[in-house]
């Protein structure tokens, strides 16, 4: 591992400051991620300021829905009974991602951080212009298996991995960040990013800006009884999605009155699929109206040579994840 | 320099990096490279620039009190294994995927190989060590042995740390729930199915 200056902070702004005085400098939260990173070489950080002092563990009602702080960890989340009761697709998610010990040490806005699983990435032998920019893609015409179906460039077609982004962006929930500049609101629809030209940038935090919570809105909870966060992945548990498909329904007998749908292991972001959703609203919850929604969330679908099974993969799960939500 | 106490930014300052841009300047300045050639023999550099690095880390360990001065790069695992001798928890992956290094952290099973030692300060540690009471074993290091829970025994160690915080954490209510909850401990061996008879065992003697 790389040798770095290692700081604690204990106040947002002290933290903020001691980022912004290092060009290569990291906020540490769970490390669960950024250690590996820096094991690998992937991540060569000057300076890791530990914020894991800073008091960003709470999880509490609001006038206005639910403040998960940052720091909370995703295990924490996933069993908090305001989340069980309100937000239980969050708890689903949560769960499907990582074992017990890493999501006892991950916290909500480090699992918001994590990086791309691509091995691409991972590898520092082959070209990645999300790792080194301007280095070339190694995925697009390598072994592209796990990679995206929607929103790539020719620079990356490299998947977000997180599950809890999924729900997060499924129950619209806002991203509440402090920076040099001071506080703001992020959509978390509007968190993470696409490639662009620019794979490098995850997200569309500005330097020195940290993550302090996550606000889930009151009326999220309308789609707390229909629920389900179908993980398809290589192995029954811990390992990462090939896709992933969130389903919130909210139902009246067995029409569906409102629906919330987003997928996972697809996209550079959290893929919300907001006409699939407006197709549902109103629709008698069945196999053939799943299967119509699916078809729309598939519109626009790019497969690469080894992900072609994604584009049949991917409308299963939406069609799975509905009926079980529904039933 | 400060030797190993923060400054007002809570900065532990002066690296390696930083010392060895420095002796290259003395290098390259040098009229006589005699002495600099003597320092490099004797690994003054090294030495110097481990005393400005480390940073103390005090936490308890099996109940034992500890202060270690580290490199920050050192993690919880490699503090346990190469700084306390205590080598009961493994190093498989050390990447967070095998779940040899489980321990507890404040009574929370983590990855040890993940967590920097540096950021367990003021924590209390519970190992494989420290689970037995002097001779009298753990129930779960019993149920494993009784169950035959493992067969080459690296991953064991973990298993059985998960196990115990399973229990804890009330994860057990099915044998889907035990296998779903165990899935951060992986064995090579494929003892699973008789991991998972030691873990009933154990939940059920307490009910």
């Amino acid at each position: 591992m790389n040798p770095f200056q290692y700081t604690r902070s204990f106040a947002a702004a002290g933290a903020i400051q001691s980022v912004l005085k290092e060009p290569h400098a990291h906020f540490l939260a769970g490390g669960t991620n950024l250690i590996d990173l820096m094991k690998m070489g992937v991540v060569l950080p000057e300076r890791l300021v530990d914020i894991n002092g800073l008091p960003l563990k709470s999880i509490e009602k609001t006038p206005t829905g639910l403040r998960i702080g940052a720091l909370a960890t995703n295990s924490a989340v996933a069993d908090h009974p305001l989340v069980l009761e309100g937000y239980p697709l969050l708890s689903l998610a949560i769960n499907a991602g990582a074992s017990p010990q890493l999501r006892n040490m991950a916290t909500v806005g480090g699992n918001m951080m994590q990086r791309t699983r691509c091995n691409y990435f991972f590898d520092t032998a082959m070209p990645c212009n999300k790792r080194t920019p301007g280095s070339g893609c190694g995925a697009l015409t390598g072994y592209n298996r796990m990679h995206a179906l929607f929103g790539a460039s020719d620079q990356c077609i490299a998947v977000n991995p997180s599950d809890m982004n999924v729900a997060m962006v499924a129950l619209d929930a806002v991203v509440y960040v402090k920076g040099p500049k001071g506080e703001r609101k992020i959509k978390f629809a509007d968190f993470h990013r696409l490639p662009g030209d620019h794979p490098e940038k995850d997200n569309t935090l500005e330097r020195g800006e940290l993550i302090m919570a996550v606000d889930l809105p009151a009326k999220a909870q309308a789609f707390n009884k229909h629920v389900h966060y179908l993980k398809v992945r290589d192995r029954s548990s811990f390992a990462f999605a090939l896709v992933s498909a969130a389903a919130a329904l909210n139902m009246d007998g067995t029409t569906i009155t409102d629906a919330r749908l987003a997928m996972g292991g697809v996209a550079h972001k959290p893929w919300r699929l907001q006409e699939a959703e407006a197709f549902l609203k109103g629709k008698t919850a069945d196999e053939d109206t799943f299967k119509q929604a699916a078809a729309i969330a598939m519109q626009g679908a790019k497969a690469y040579k080894y992900n072609q099974f994604k584009l049949t993969l991917a409308p299963n799960a939406i069609v799975q994840a509905l009926k079980t939500a529904s039933a | 320099m400060p030797d190993n106490s923060p400054d007002e930014e809570g900065l532990f300052r002066g690296t390696r990096r930083d010392f060895l841009k420095q002796s290259s300047v003395l290098s390259a300045i040098a009229l006589t490279p005699a002495p600099i050639v003597k320092a490099a023999e004797d690994k003054w550099d090294e030495k110097i620039a481990d005393a400005l690095e480390k940073v103390t880390v005090n936490l308890e360990v099996n109940g034992v009190a500890h202060s270690v001065k580290v490199d920050p790069r050192v993690t919880l695992l490699d503090l346990l294994r190469e700084h306390l001798d205590l080598t009961g928890s493994k190093k498989g992956c050390d990447r967070g995927q095998c779940g040899a290094c489980t321990v507890h952290v404040n009574g929370v099973r983590i990855n040890s190989c993940l967590s920097l030692a540096v950021t367990n300060e003021g924590k209390k540690i519970t190992t494989i060590e420290g689970l037995a009471d002097g001779d009298h074993l753990h129930p779960m290091q019993e149920a494993f042995i009784k169950h035959d829970g493992f067969q080459c025994g690296y991953c064991t160690s973990g298993q059985i740390m998960s196990a115990v915080a399973l229990v804890k954490e009330g994860r057990t209510q099915s044998r889907e729930q035990i296998s779903e909850f165990m899935s951060g401990n992986i064995c090579r061996c494929g003892a699973y199915s008789n991991i998972v008879k030691a873990i009933q065992e154990v939940k059920n003697s307490q009910v």
